[in-house]
This record gives C-alpha cells, structure tokens and sequence, in this order.
C-alpha cells in the first residue's frame, strides 16, 4: 500500500534515487581510470583508436596479473614483498636456460613455473608453520631470490631472450574481427582473470582467504584450514609473478634491474584497486583496474613530458591522492 | 627444594625487571657462529683482533639510528618506507649548504632537521587526516622526495668541512663519537617509550586504536609525533653518512636499502610488526646482528650475491626462532 503510493506519487525521483544509489556502489576505481585515461586520451590521439588501446592493455596486462595474484594474498591479511624479485628471477634465468636456442623455451618456462611453485611453499609454509609474519618472510624471500637469482647468472644477464619466449610478452594475434589486433598478453590476462574471478568470488577458496583476513581465530573454530589455504594463496601468488615475469621479459628484454621496486608498484594498485591492506576486502576486477589506473598515471606523466624524476614526484603525489579518495569514500561513516 | 625455587623466581624476576630480549641471545649465536668459522676458515681476526669489535658497532651506527625512529613508528602500528630517501635528501642537503666551509654548519643542521621535521609531518598527516594506509602514504612521500632530489642534484654535491667529519670519524678516549651517537639514541629512545606520557599512548595505540580513541586519547596526535620522530631519526643517520663519504649523493639512502632494512632489524629485534609491542633495545640487537654478519661475510669473503641470499635467510630465521613456538597465527 504505502510503496505504491510512493511510486505514484514521485516516479521519478525514487528512479533517480535509485540509480544514484547504484552509481554510489560503484568502487571509486573505476572513476578514477576513467578520469585518467580520458585525460591521456586527450593529450594523445593513438589513444583513442583501438589499436592505441590494445597497445595500452599490452602494457599493462603484466602488472594486471600481478595485481590479481598480490591482492588474495593483501585481501588474507599477508604482503608478498618477493614477486618483484621473481620477475628478475624469471627474466635472468630464462637468459641462462635458453641459451640462444628457441627450442629451449618450453622446459625453460616449466622450469620457472617449478620454481615459483617452490617459493610459494617456502613462502606459505615459512608464515603458517613457522608463524613469521609475511612482510618479513618474504622480504627474506625477495633478498634470497634476487640473490640466488644474481648468483646463478654470474652478476650479469647471459645471452638474449629467445623470439618464441618472448611472444606472449609483446606479439598480437592479427586481424582479429573488431579489435584488429589482439595482443597474446591481454589474452593471457583473460583467462587468468577469468579462472581467479571463478575461485576468488565463486568458490569457497575465495570466502575462506577473505574470512582468514577479516578474523583468522573466527574462520579457524568455523572449520577453514587455515595454513591450507594461506599456502595456496603464496603459491597462487607466486606462479602468477612468474607468469608475469614471462610477460614482462618478453616486453621489455634482459635487465638485472627490471623487477625493482614491482612490489611495491603492485600493491600500490592493489590499494588503488580498494584492497584494505591487513585483510577482508578484495575483489579481482577491481586489482585490474587498480593495475590499469596506474599503468595509466605512469603514460599520463610520460605523455605531459615530464623528465623521470618529477615523474616520479608527480607519481608518488597521485598515488597518495587516489588512495585518500579511495579510502574517504569506502569509509564507514562514522 | 623451596628455596631452589624461590630463588629461580627471583632470576627470572631479575631478569623480567632488566628486559633482556631474546633476541640478544641469537646475536650472541651468531657473533660464536661467525668468530668459529672465521677462525677456521679465515684468519681469526674476530675472535683475535678487538678493534674489529668497535668496527661492527660503527658500521651499524647509520642503520641503528633509523632503525630506533623505525621502531617507534612500528610500536605505534605504522610504518616509515619514506626513511631511505629522507636520508638521501638529508646528505645532499647538508654537503650542499655546507660548501666545505665550517660556519655554515649549523646552518645546514637546521635546515636538514627541519625539512626532516617537514617529511614527518606529513607523513604523519597523509595517515591520520588522510586515512592512506602507512604503508602507501610513506611510499608516495619516499617517490616524492625521490623525484625532487633526483630532479635538482645527479651526483655527488658540495662537501662536509673537516671539523663535521668528528661526527663520523672523531674518538672520545678509545670509544667513536658514533658509538656514542648511536648509544645516546637508544636510551632516548628507551626513555621515550618506557618511562615518557607519551610512550605509554603509542603502545596503547598500536595495540588497538579504537580503543585508545575511546580511552580519550589524542591518537593523531600521538601518531604524528611518532613520524616526525622517526624521520628526524633518519636526518640523523643523513648526518652521519654524509660526514663519512665527505660528500652527499642522492643514491645513499636506497643504496644503504635502509627502508626495508630498518623493518627487518626492527623486528628482527622483537617489535611486532602489528604494533603495541617491542621495544628500541632489541632493535639495537637486531642491528648489531648485520653488522656482525657482514663482518664475518667479510672475513671469510663469500660472494655478494650470496650474502644477499645468506641475509634473507637469517633474517627469516631470527624471526622465526622466536615467532614458531607462538600459538598466534602470523599473517
């Protein structure tokens, strides 16, 4: 009785207030790229073409993966402070393993994908069973990869990356209806967000890692395994760097320094992307588009010509800004 | 039979009263460790040659000092990642104002420690008023600073006068004047956080904020001081660097890794990452811990990289020496 009367009485307004309560639930990520990548479309034509924004997409589909893996570790409750080192780690020794030879690539990248499946163990087991608290467990793990890493390859890269190992970092299917071309590393960021959306937010993995982060004593008496689950959140982690390794080494080429400062870059996404640190929020699209948004900071500075230190600068102070904004409008009220 | 136990009650309550952390014994391990394996497989000099005892303390003067502002910070369930570079600017700043001449020294303290007092503040505010989480907010501050150091010097600028260098290099008796620093710092920093009003609120605001807020305390407040501390802390260990190089560079501070290093000792040291627990005289043991494994990397001259690994692993393992027998899940 007294709903139909509202309805009757103010149609529109209560339509238009319940769009604007749909437009509030949206997560403040999404403005926040649009904004940024309506600007560098602005400043920069390609970017308005599809070809401009695959190549965009390229570019950032490897800190996308990144973002994915890091953010079901944050949304746990933990840090994983050594997948950049694992991208240096996958990028150096592929150098060695490859050895010039293209019919390398294949054991190479399943002796990476091995590797990673072993420091996300030692990761996941050295913080449920030796009870280390992650920010240090795998700040050790990042100094001992990067430094095994360094050991294995002599100190310096050894040979060039092999053309078939790097495709999936930097080729394109061609002549894909609609989009043209199709980069390999969009397709392979795809599928990734497609099997993480389906365990994160559909599978009881996903409720158990957010209920780990939000109480881990109340999942622990309500039945969650939680050194289980913590471990495969590390090695999900983990394999992902190395996946983005690939990605990132196909795209930009053999470099001692090419995975420092990633962890950091990827949480910062994350954060961006509305991942509480310490645990209990997370969500896979929007760790993409916290990757996407900062991709899109990093051209948005290049594009203004800016020289790389106040690039830097500027980038730190946006960092800052969009994480305040995100933070003051997700924020319970008071 | 009951005086056995009596009497064991008191040392354990001696030593309860004293606070001798844990991890003083790890060092103690590790400083066995390494004199055993230097004598056999080296030349002996730790266990033989006590200059080299002084030696480890000096080299863990620059880290120890941020390392008492880091703990701090950490105690108040914060974090500085902001220090590395606040270092650099501090060095740069400082050779660059100085010129080489000695009356433009005090000149250039003032201006180091205000523009670290600056860095602190807004830390301190981005957090607070801000809500950016500590972790993010000390990040964008670090690029910050980065980018305005990198954009205005590239390399090495100005220089320290000879009578600034006492700092790093001077002796009082036997005993370095860095020694001396650093031991001043620590008990400052113990003082603060034992017997200091303002000590008590950063425990009880690292423990749990909420409740301190309904407690009536000014947690802001307490916070922000603890950041501007914190990297006043690092202007200090600015100081000391750049009277050793003679010169300041904007690579020092991220080269010295001492953001990530200062959290590692910290807790290494006992502090909980968490907040609301530790206290500045592990950190001294954590630090010394470094120095002691550098030390001995040294004498028996592993190779770099295989430091790097050697590091994390103990870093790692000190940590877990005391963490595996806790109930409390880590995260």
């Amino acid at each position: 009785m007294t709903t139909s009367t509202i309805t009757s009485s103010g149609g529109l307004t209560s339509v238009l207030r319940s769009i604007w309560e749909w437009i509030k639930r949206i997560p403040p990520v999404y403005p926040v790229f649009f904004v940024i990548f309506i600007s560098v479309g602005l400043l920069n034509h390609s970017y308005q073409t599809m070809n401009g924004i695959m190549v965009f997409l390229r570019r950032s589909s490897p800190l996308a993966i990144l973002a994915i893996g890091e953010m079901m570790v944050l949304a746990s409750g933990g840090f994983d402070l050594s997948i950049g080192a694992i991208v240096t780690m996958v990028v150096l020794g592929s150098s060695l393993l490859l050895s010039n030879n293209p019919a390398n690539a294949f054991p190479a990248i399943m002796i990476m994908l091995g590797l990673g499946l072993v420091i996300g163990l030692v990761n996941g087991f050295v913080v449920s069973y030796l009870k280390v608290p992650s920010f240090i467990a795998t700040l050790g793990m990042m100094l001992m990869v990067r430094g095994g890493a360094l050991y294995w390859v002599g100190g310096a890269p050894r040979g060039y990356l092999t053309d078939n190992w790097r495709a999936f970092g930097r080729n394109y299917f061609e002549k894909v209806p609609v989009f043209g071309r199709f980069p390999i590393a969009l397709l392979i960021l795809l599928v990734i967000a497609i099997f993480s959306y389906y365990i994160f937010h559909r599978s009881n993995y996903g409720k158990q890692v957010l209920s780990i982060g939000d109480n881990v004593l109340a999942s622990k008496f309500s039945g969650v395994r939680v050194p289980r689950v913590r471990v495969m959140t590390f090695v999900i982690c983990s394999i992902f760097a190395v996946i983005a390794g690939i990605m990132i080494g196909g795209y930009g080429g053999v470099n001692v320094t090419i995975g420092e400062g990633l962890e950091l870059q990827t949480i910062a996404a994350c954060v961006v992307g509305g991942v509480i640190l310490l645990g209990g929020k997370g969500s896979v699209p929007n760790a993409i588009f916290g990757a996407f948004t900062m991709q899109a900071i990093v051209d948005l500075l290049n594009l203004l010509g800016l020289p790389k230190p106040y690039t830097d600068a500027v980038q730190g102070l946006i960092i800052i800004a969009a994480v305040a904004y995100v933070s003051l409008s997700t924020r319970k009220k008071r | 039979m009951t005086t056995i136990t009596v009497s064991e009650n008191r040392f354990k309550q001696f030593l309860r009263t004293i606070h001798i952390p844990p991890v003083f014994l790890f060092l103690v391990f590790i400083f066995l460790l390494g004199g055993i394996l230097d004598q056999i497989f080296s030349d002996g000099q730790i266990f033989k040659n006590p200059p080299i005892l002084l030696n480890i303390v000096v080299r863990s003067v620059p880290l120890g000092i941020v390392a008492v502002g880091q703990t701090l910070v950490i105690i108040g369930a914060s974090i500085d990642l902001s220090v590395a570079y606040t270092i650099s600017i501090t060095a740069v700043m400082a050779s660059f104002v100085m010129q080489g001449n000695s009356a433009n020294v005090p000149k250039a303290i003032l201006v180091v420690f205000a523009i670290g007092a600056v860095i602190g503040l807004v830390n301190g505010l981005t957090i607070t008023k801000l809500h950016v989480n500590s972790f993010i907010a000390t990040l964008g501050v670090g690029l910050i600073i980065k980018g305005i150091i990198n954009a205005t010097f590239s390399n090495y600028t100005g220089s320290v006068p000879d009578s600034f260098q006492y700092f790093g290099y001077g002796a009082f008796g036997i005993i370095p004047v860095a020694i001396l620093i650093l031991l001043m710092v620590v008990i400052a920093g113990w003082l603060l956080l034992s017997r200091s009003k303002f000590g008590f609120h950063l425990y009880g605001v690292g423990g749990n904020v909420e409740v301190a807020r309904l407690s009536g305390l000014r947690t802001d407040g307490v916070l922000i001081i603890a950041h501007v501390l914190c990297s006043l802390t690092a202007v200090l260990t600015g100081l000391f660097l750049v009277s050793r190089l003679q010169s300041g560079a904007p690579w020092v501070g991220p080269d010295g890794i001492y953001d990530l290093e200062s959290v590692a000792t910290t807790v290494v040291g006992g502090t909980a990452l968490a907040g609301g627990k530790g206290g500045v005289w592990g950190t001294l043991a954590g630090v010394l811990i470094f120095g002691v494994l550098d030390t001995t990397f040294n004498q028996l001259g592993v190779n770099p990289y295989l430091k790097t690994v050697l590091r994390g692993a103990i870093i790692v393992l000190a940590v877990a020496s005391y963490t595996f027998r806790s109930k409390k899940d880590a995260a």
